[in-house]
């Protein structure tokens, strides 16, 4: 070989990096074929707690988890037990959501293992107990894309992500389902997982499918995963998803969901072409399967259907209806086999839904976006996160993201549950406000934002009858009644924050002392 | 009118109320209501119960009622029915005030 003198090449100082001569030393070669890395030289590790150890988790740190696998999540449960038993103590807790599942977190939280937390949403017991001031530190309610905006800037930083993946090869290329085998349980997108792989100190997967590699398609690639451990179950599959979300039968909704269709069409975006996104609530659902007859009707196509993606979107997408779906989450089994199978059904990350940072953003392309509320106010403000009870009870999801970035936005809900009003003078919780809110379609009439005179004019032209907000609200009144206030105490238990990462709102302690 | 027996009426589907009407050891209408919106309708409940049940003059009993959302029209109906036949009456006034 030549003699290469490093420091005497020109301009050297300005070559970062590049400071020593090859030699033989330099080069490393490994004859051992694919099979005898895959099962020694890889990322799994014996256990949780190695995994644990070697990423060098410390008191005080963040650990972050996904909500793929909703109430069937074994993962989240399994590593805060492993994690107390280890000793660790004021962890703060980053979820993209917690459901009823996650209800042995208040153990956690009663004895110092989680000091914080922070999720799009929580449900069941352990909502209940922190809205009774379970925590003294106030949970962080974040969107979707508040969530990915605020791991993107740093603000939000992840030390070690737990990441529960129903397919990995030994190098840590990890998906929702795997093309291998059809032992684990699956889950179609795992967008949410995604960011956390990409932004977080280290990333563990754990697993209890580990396929050959390499497993293509992967939603986390092998660069972004540290270690792997394999476990018995990560998950009970039929709480993760069910066969297909079924088509509501409810009158009510099915009124609510023609009219929201008939809106649509009437809104001057129903054209060749158009965006949408549907949530998942009976309603909005249903309301595919009107705008569907509209579509073959008028012969019209949509380019991309987004979001949390049910088999409803799928059948839409195979008959040619909609020629793309953008998968941040799958709902239903209908929708993972088709992210599996279908080309034209990709899987995306939380950034590339809804996160603020990028006018490229997938929420910035829609045209229509049909979402649900428990609560809705004469100001358009909408709840989806506080029961009428005060109790928090549901998660901001991408709410406040897709109402931002549609062109249009549908609120679906019936004027009244039960007793409990869903149009009133002022919501509980504040999460979508009322400025990102075009019309709000209810059974008893459609509503629109009192600025988009442009909606007002063209549904009113199209025979939908608009009426004022106030008429709603009154309408609903009529029926149940006066409510009395819930009473709250001055302690803060929840920090609503708007996709920017600006508080909107706070969750008062529910004062449940004046039982008489 | 008196209670002789247990009368019960109404389901626990949600929007109803189920309304049992027993005897009481206790002088005067006793009420206890279990209700998913007792925080924000509680005392309108036990107010529209004990009006139906001073509206046809019932004596000491106890009514249980269990509530999952119902409006006022279907509390009215569900305790009237339960009186009547908790004290075996046909004697009805449907919407007499």
């Amino acid at each position: 070989m030549k003699k290469i003198e490093v420091n005497k090449i020109p301009y050297i100082e300005e070559m970062d990096g590049i400071h020593e001569t090859f030699t033989e030393k330099h080069a490393k070669k490994d004859i051992k074929t694919l099979i005898e890395r895959e099962a020694s030289q890889n990322k799994i590790v014996a256990s949780l707690e190695e995994a644990i150890t070697k990423c060098g988790l410390k008191d005080g740190m963040t650990i972050s988890f996904h909500h793929h696998f909703r109430n069937g999540d074994f993962v989240i449960n399994m590593v805060m037990d492993v994690i107390a038993k280890m000793g660790f103590k004021n962890l703060t807790l980053a979820a993209s959501s917690l459901i009823d599942i996650h209800k042995p977190l208040i153990k956690h939280i009663k004895n110092g293992v989680i000091h914080r937390i922070e999720t799009s949403g929580i449900r069941g017991e352990l909502a209940e107990e922190i809205s009774r001031g379970l925590m003294e530190v106030p949970v962080v309610f974040r969107s979707h894309g508040g969530r990915a905006y605020a791991i993107e800037n740093g603000q939000l930083k992840v030390d070690i992500a737990f990441l529960g993946a129903p397919s990995c090869d030994p190098f840590g290329n990890a998906n929702g389902y795997s093309r291998d085998n059809d032992k684990g349980v699956i889950c179609g997108s795992m967008g949410y997982a995604k960011l956390d792989a990409q932004y977080a100190g280290k990333v563990i997967i754990v697993t209890d499918n580990i396929v050959p590699f390499p497993n293509i398609p992967f939603g986390i690639p092998q660069s972004d995963v540290d270690y792997i451990v394999e476990v018995d179950a990560i998950g009970d599959p039929n709480g993760i998803m069910s066969g297909a979300t079924r088509y509501t039968k409810n009158p009510k909704e099915l009124l609510i969901a023609e009219t929201a269709a008939d809106v649509i069409e009437a809104s001057g975006r129903f054209k060749e072409g158009f965006s949408i996104q549907m949530g998942t609530g009976g309603a909005s659902l249903a309301t595919a399967r009107f705008l569907r007859e509209k579509m073959i009707a008028k012969d019209i196509k949509a380019s991309f259907a987004l979001g949390g993606i049910t088999g409803q979107i799928v059948e839409l997408h195979k008959e040619g209806l909609i020629k793309k779906i953008l998968d941040v989450q799958s709902f239903d089994l209908d929708a993972a086999h088709s992210l599996k199978d279908n080309r034209f059904h990709q899987q995306i990350s939380a950034s590339y839904y809804a996160s603020p940072n990028n006018e490229g953003t997938a929420v910035n392309q829609l045209d229509i976006v049909v979402l649900s509320a428990l609560e809705v106010d004469i100001d358009f403000n909408v709840n989806v996160l506080t029961g009428s009870d005060g109790v928090i009870r549901g998660a901001i999801g991408g709410h406040c993201d897709t109402a931002a970035g549609a062109s249009v936005s549908i609120i679906v809900c019936p004027l009244i549950r039960g007793r409990i009003a869903t149009i009133v003078d002022h919501v509980n919780t504040i999460v979508t406000p009322g400025k990102t809110v075009d019309i709000v379609v209810t059974d008893q009439g459609v509503a629109v934002h009192p600025k988009r005179k442009d909606l007002q004019d063209l549904l009113t032209k199209a025979g939908i009858k608009v009426r004022t907000i106030q008429e709603l609200r009154d309408n609903a009144k009529r029926i149940v009644g006066d409510a009395a206030s819930i009473k709250y105490t001055d302690k803060v238990v929840g920090v609503v924050t708007y996709r920017d990462g600006s508080v909107i709102d706070l969750i008062y302690q529910v004062d449940e002392s004046e039982e008489e | 009118m008196k209670v002789v027996k247990t009368g019960v009426a109404g389901t626990m589907e949600s929007s109803d109320i189920m309304i049992t009407v027993c005897k009481s050891d206790k002088n005067g209408i006793d009420i206890k209501l279990e209700s998913s919106v007792e925080k924000q309708f509680g005392k309108q409940i036990k107010a529209v119960i004990e009006a139906s049940a001073n509206r046809l003059q019932l004596k000491d009993a106890k009514i249980i009622a269990i509530d999952k959302g119902a409006l006022d029209c279907v509390i009215k109906a569900r305790v009237e029915t339960a009186i009547y036949r908790a004290c075996e009456s046909t004697d009805y006034r449907w919407g007499e005030q």
